[in-house]
Formats: structure tokens, sequence, C-alpha cells
């Protein structure tokens, strides 16, 4: 370092006093000159390198808050080598820092571009299952096949979905999220994919594009947040698994303490119960309330109401007819559902590090009136059809030790007297239609699962599943779920 | 119905009809951060404390009764770098509350106005829960809690100009106080200088940074995992040949893992608070170095 200024000092000097070298008689002035130069210089420089190296010890033995510039002294005394070492190597923020300046958050090793990367989580997901019957033959009896992503799945290792989630504020006014599930079929679907907005005040958010409804409790979740393998029965009877909304939605929080949320939805309606429809009208509306609140500083609570209306036009299912062969039937009407919630979570003290409990029930009763038409493909008959049906499931699960939760969970679906005109006026037997047949489904689930750290989680699940009605299909499962990239946050 | 819409017409009208001058509404995610901005509001802010002492705010449930204070908040006064990052955007987002979003006047990080220790320049989850911008337990340095309160008087400021003068009266009067408390604090603690410490979790490490305690080993292995058996294992034989002074856990630590250690390592448990209302002595910010201090020098005398 000293060598090169010396030699910018002296390409200074000579270039100053280079017009002047030819003259012979002046060169001794000239030499005594640069000398006195020279030296000058190598002072200054000498002392600027003194000031820097003093000022290079000040900041190392800082070591924290540049706030506290009164107890250098003390501090210098007592900070570790390492805080000394990882203060000296960053040195460039520390002279930065004034209290009354933000310091930007340090984003070390990032370009500019993708320092505007959104998060980005990925969730990993798989399953090995054993089931006491053909998880082909798996339906809840007494209710339309809902269609969805339901039942137990195949038997033995399967690659469950794989969940890539990208989010991050759009501007100031609106926060974006896409999430997408690749299932183990190698098919890709869009979850969800929609924008939230963050400017709009006095407790409004509206959210559109395409995103889990916010009805009941579960129906928001995603997979990997359930504490059990698969859905209760009742969202997989009657919502296919999860109900999504390709729509808006309204929600508004009140201004008091006790949390009171009130939302509203609509959209196109595609999703099971409801169906596309080559219209431009909106397709039903969901709309639902949430109160929820703390007793005491050990348990809090949410609970709410929930009502979803939305329309059928042709709904079609597999179904076989008297004679056992196959017949595609279809509904249209409407099909409007009430939903009741309730979520409880204790831990000591709101501690949930060693032990913790959570309780959650739901209650759903549907109604759906309309047509059911009979063998559209050949006979097409057709007539009214109207049916009330209710499930509910209750279900907890306590933390017994850090990281290891057990829990149960009950599951029963009543199928309802169901009103079918083609049956009732005798045009068909009753045996025509044998999925309706009235049924009780129930099912009964343990899971004990172990979280090596709050991103990876293995389960294991036993279940007696009655959904059938006939004979009970007893389903193990292990499943893994990992979680890579951005920590989440979950909803209550 | 109708009664249920006169209903909420008498709830929006009990709204409207709020004195325009009430005290600024903060929403505090620790403890630490309610105590002081107590200490430099006064009368003319309405704190509440999102967790307690007794709570790990790095696991906290974004419990309905959070979001309804976030919905009212006029300011959020958080630690940052992080540390609530498993729960706090749920409350932004599902607020409705414009205030405090990020990079508004209303949301007050106060990792942003001290220099962070533990600043990893790698970071990967096979080193557990790490935070990329460093340590995020900074209150345990009186140093940290000055200039936050600095910053934080000049966002009262910036937030309730009509109340600047009491604000900065207030700030002022904090910060002479703290300063002289400081001092105190500084000579009190001068016999700590050296002793060796055993921690459970990074979140003293401001504390032992200040006070010149050396932590020579954490009883997680890595930030967030709890300890192994062999890993404890060679804990104990580390320990044994070199024996630390004491081991240090937090009101909201489960006691079991540092009581199994210090019966093998004889070296007695030490509860400190770690944030305001740990412990009774605990009261406010001047209280939990009071108490943090007293505790240490009753352990090595």
């Amino acid at each position: 370092m000293t060598t090169s200024r010396s030699i910018a000092a002296w390409f200074l000097a000579a270039c100053i006093v280079l017009p002047a070298a030819g003259q012979a008689d002046d060169l001794n002035s000239l030499k005594s000159e640069l000398n006195s130069l020279k030296s000058d210089y190598e002072a200054r420089i000498a002392k600027l390198e003194a000031r820097i190296s003093q000022l290079e010890n000040q900041v190392a033995s800082t070591g924290a808050p540049a706030g506290a510039a009164g107890s250098t002294d003390a501090a210098a005394a007592a900070v570790p080598a390492d805080v000394l070492a990882a203060a000296a190597a960053d040195t460039a923020s520390a002279g930065a820092a004034s209290p009354e300046q933000e310091m930007p958050a340090p984003a070390a090793g990032r370009n500019a571009a993708a320092a505007f990367n959104p998060a980005m989580s990925v969730i990993l997901g798989g399953n090995y299952a054993s089931t006491s019957q053909d998880p082909d033959t798996w339906r809840v009896a007494g209710f339309i096949p809902s269609g969805g992503d339901v039942g137990p799945g195949d038997r033995n290792f399967n690659l469950g979905e794989s969940e890539l989630t990208l989010s991050a504020n759009i501007d100031p006014y609106f926060f974006g999220n896409l999430t997408a599930s690749i299932n183990g079929d190698n098919e890709i679907e869009v979850e969800e994919a929609y924008f939230k907005t963050i400017a709009v005040p006095d407790g409004f958010v509206i959210k559109g594009g395409r995103f889990f409804s916010g009805f009941g409790y579960l129906n928001e979740q995603h997979a990997h947040a359930w504490d059990f393998v698969d859905q209760p029965l009742v969202y997989q009877a009657f919502f296919g698994g999860q109900l999504s909304q390709n729509g808006v939605q309204v929600k508004w929080v009140a201004p008091t303490v006790l949390f009171i949320e009130l939302g509203a939805e609509t959209g196109n309606g595609e999703e099971f119960p409801g169906t596309h429809r080559d219209r431009n009208a909106l397709n039903g509306a969901t709309l639902f309330g949430h109160l929820g609140g703390d007793i005491g500083d050990s348990t809090s609570w949410r609970a709410g109401v929930s009502w979803v209306d939305l329309h059928a036009e042709d709904r079609t299912y597999d179904d076989v007819d008297e004679f056992g062969l196959p017949v595609v039937n279809a509904f249209t009407g409407r099909s409007r559902t009430w939903v009741g919630d309730v979520t409880f979570k204790w831990s000591p003290h709101g501690n949930p590090i060693q032990h913790n409990l959570k309780f959650q029930a739901e209650y759903m009763r549907r109604s759906e009136d309309g047509d059911l038409a009979f063998d559209v493909n050949n006979l097409a008959l057709s007539d009214d059809y109207d049916t009330t049906q209710t499930g509910w499931y209750v279900q907890s699960v306590y933390q017994f030790s850090p990281r290891w939760r057990f829990g149960a969970r009950y599951d029963a679906l009543d199928s309802g007297t169901t009103h079918i005109g083609l049956v009732d006026d005798g045009l068909l037997p009753p045996g025509a239609f044998p999925l309706l047949e009235s049924a009780n489904p129930t099912r009964v689930t343990v899971m004990l699962d172990f979280s090596p750290s709050e991103f990876s989680r293995l389960r294991a699940q036993y279940a007696w599943d009655d959904a059938r009605d006939t004979d009970t299909d007893r389903q193990f499962q292990l499943q893994y779920i990992y979680s890579i990239g951005a920590h989440g946050a979950h909803k209550f | 119905m109708m009664r249920l819409f006169h209903g909420v017409a008498l709830l929006v009208l009990l709204m409207s009809a709020m004195p325009a001058h009430a005290a600024l509404k903060v929403l505090a995610t620790t403890a630490d951060w309610a105590a002081l901005t107590q200490e430099l509001g006064g009368d003319k802010v309405d704190v509440y404390g999102a967790t307690t002492a007794f709570q790990d705010v790095h696991r906290v449930d974004a419990k309905p009764s959070l979001v309804a204070r976030a919905r009212s908040a006029d300011l959020v006064v958080l630690s940052g770098a992080d540390l609530e990052i498993g729960w706090l955007p749920v409350l932004l987002q599902e607020s409705g509350n414009p205030r405090i979003q990020v990079g508004q006047p209303g949301y007050f990080e106060s990792t942003a106005f001290v220099r962070l220790l533990e600043v990893p320049s790698t970071v990967d989850r096979s080193m557990g829960d790490v935070h990329p911008q460093g340590n995020p337990h900074i209150q345990l340095d009186p140093r940290n809690i000055a200039a936050v309160a600095k910053a934080l008087t000049t966002r009262l400021v910036q937030l309730d100009g009509k109340d600047a003068q009491y604000f900065e009266s207030r700030g002022a009067d904090f910060q002479a106080r703290w300063q002289q408390a400081m001092t105190r604090w500084e000579s009190q603690a001068a016999p700590l200088k050296g002793t060796s410490v055993v921690v459970i979790h990074k979140d003293q490490s401001y504390l032992c940074n200040w006070l010149g305690l050396k932590a020579v080993a954490s009883i997680e292995p890595k930030p967030g995992l709890p300890p192994s058996a062999a890993y404890l294992a060679q804990l104990v034989s580390q320990l044994t040949a070199a024996p630390p002074k004491m081991i240090l856990r937090n009101a909201y630590n489960d006691p079991k893992a540092a009581e199994w250690l210090s019966e093998r390592v004889h070296a007695p448990v030490i509860l400190l608070p770690y944030s305001v209302g740990g412990t009774p002595e605990a009261k406010d910010l001047f209280g939990l170095y009071d108490d943090s201090i007293n505790r240490l020098l009753k352990a090595v005398q």
C-alpha cells in the first residue's frame, strides 16, 4: 500500500515539475524540492494510515450498538473474540448506524434483482398406505360422489402432493400468492392463485383469483397443515375434500377486542357441489362469520357459522342400475350447506413447546333440491329430487412431549331421507340408485406424529373406515411432510 | 335479521363516536417492547403486549384475539429479524389495517436500529432455525434499549405530532434515567466479567456480550432444536473437563434439561427473567436488568 502511494506521489510530483526538467542548473533545487514533497506526502499518508487503523479499532471494539457511544470502553473489554471478529468483518454497516436512521436489513450475498424475489417454499409429501379393502371400491355410502381427491388413496408407497408457494407484496396496495401442487401422477394443479389488498382501511380485506373458500375452519388450510393424513369424511363427501373459489372475497374485521370477522364470497362456483355454468351470472355465494378470543392466558378459541350456496347443472356421477350395469346420472339444482365450526387451543401460559392441546369440531347440513336424471346417455329420465344430509367430525390433538403429538378423530355422516321423484312415482325401482340408499357412514382415526424440527414431520395413522357402510376398511398410513424454503406463517 | 342489522348499525355508530384524540393504540410483540412503549408513551399510548415472558416468541399462534388487536392498532412494535415470522405476517394480512403494514410508519422493527450479533455468513436449515439477519433477541443489552428508545420516541412523534413535546420530554427523561441505571449496572456487574456460563438457546447472547459473560456451551445443539442424548453426553464430558460457573435458564424454558445438566456438571441453574414479567421482580425494564444482575451476582458470590 505504502509503495503504491509513494509511486503515485512521485508521479504526481513528476507531472508538476516535468516542464522544468530540461534546465540543468535547476536540477539540484528541483531534487531538493522533490525530496521535500516526497517526505511531505509520506508524512501525510502515514498520518492517514494511522487514523484509519485507529478508526478500525474503535469500530471493532464497539462491538454492538452504535447508539452506545458512551460505553465504548466497557464494551471493548467485554466483547468476546468471535464477536470482535464478526464486528470487524462488518464495519461498513456499523459505520452507518445512527439510531435515527433505519438500517436496511442486510441482504448478504444477494444481488439487487434477486432481493425482490418472492418468498418461496416447497412442501414435500408422501406416504405408505396399507388398506384391508380395495381402495377402488371406496365410496361414501348414501352420498352422491363428490368426484374430488377423496378416499384413502392407493396402496403401497405413494408420492403425495409437492406444493410450491410463491408469495410477496406486489406493491403498497396488494399482496400476491401462488400455490401450485404437483401430484404423484405428474399433474400440476393451481391450488390457490390470488391477490389480496393490504391498503384498504377499516378492517376490510378483498381477495380475488382462486382461493380456498373461507367457510368453516379446515377448508382454508393446506394439506400439509392438517393434523391427519386426510380430510374429515364430511369434507370429502360434501366438498370433494376442499372447496376453492374462482372469484372474489370480501372480509371485514370489527374494531373490537373480541375477534369478529364477517366474510362474503362469490365466483363461478364450478367446484363440487356446484358445476361450471356457461353464463355471465355469478354462481352462488358464501357467507361466513367468525368470533374468537382468549380465555385466560392459556386458552384461545374461535367459532363460526357459514353458509355455502351453489348451483349445479348436469353434475354427473357414475352409478350402476338395478341390474348392476354402469349408468351415468346427473343432478341439476341448488345445493345449500350450513356449516358450524369451533376450535380451542390450549397450552400452559400460551407456551406450546412442551404441551399443547387442540380441539376442533365442525358440523355441516346440506340441502340439495332440483332434478335428478337417470342414465343421461340412454334413457335420460328425469324428475325432481331433494335431500337434506348432515355430517360432523370432532378431533383432538395433544402434544404430550416436545416433538410428539397424539390425535384422535371421529367422523359421522347421515344421508338423511331422500326424495327421488323417479322412484317415488314408480317409474324406476328403489334399487335403481344404489349409491343413494340411506346410510350412516362413520370412521375412527388415531394418529401419532413426530416433528424433528419445525420443518419436518413424520406421521403414523390408523383408521377404521366405515364409509362404505358395509365392510370396515382398516387403513394404516405412514406419512412424511417436509418444508423447505421460506418460513411459513400459519393461521390459527 | 332486522335485529342483527340494527346491532351492526349501532356498532358502527359507536365506532364513529369514539373520541378523536384517543391514545395511540400499540400492539407490541413482546413484554419488553410493551414496557418500553409504555415508558415512552405514558398515558398517550394504549399498549397491548401480544406475548408474555412465559412464551417463546418464535412459537406463537396467530390467535383471533391478536388479529382483533392488530385491526385497530396504530403502531406495531416488534423485534423483527424474523423473530415473529411464524405469526406476525398473518396478523398483518388478516387485520385489514394499512397503517401497520411493512414500510408504514405504524410498523416499527426494533432490530433495524441496533447492530445485530451473530449475523451468519451463510444460512442453511441444517444449521437449525437460524436467522439470516442475525440474532433477534436484542433486549438484554441496555445499549440496544437506549437506541431503540430513541428511535421509538421519534416514531411516536411522527405518528402523533400534537403530543410531540410530551413524547420528547418523556424520551429525554427515560434516556437520562436509563444512562444512570446503565452506569450502575455496569459497575455492579463488574465481578461477572469472564464468568463461564451455559445457555439453553442463543437468546442470552446480548447479555453475555454486554456483561462479558463467556457462553461456553448451549443446551440446544442448533437453534430451535432440542438436544439429543448423544449431544448431552458430549456436553457433560466437555463441561466436566472445564466446569462452567452456572447454567442460565429463561422463565419460558422447560427446567428439565438445565437441571439434568446441572446435576452432572455441578453448576447451579440460574433462572433469569429474560423478559419483563419473567420474575416477580422484573416488573418493568429497570426491574428486568436489576433482577437479572442480582441473580447472576448471587450465583458468583
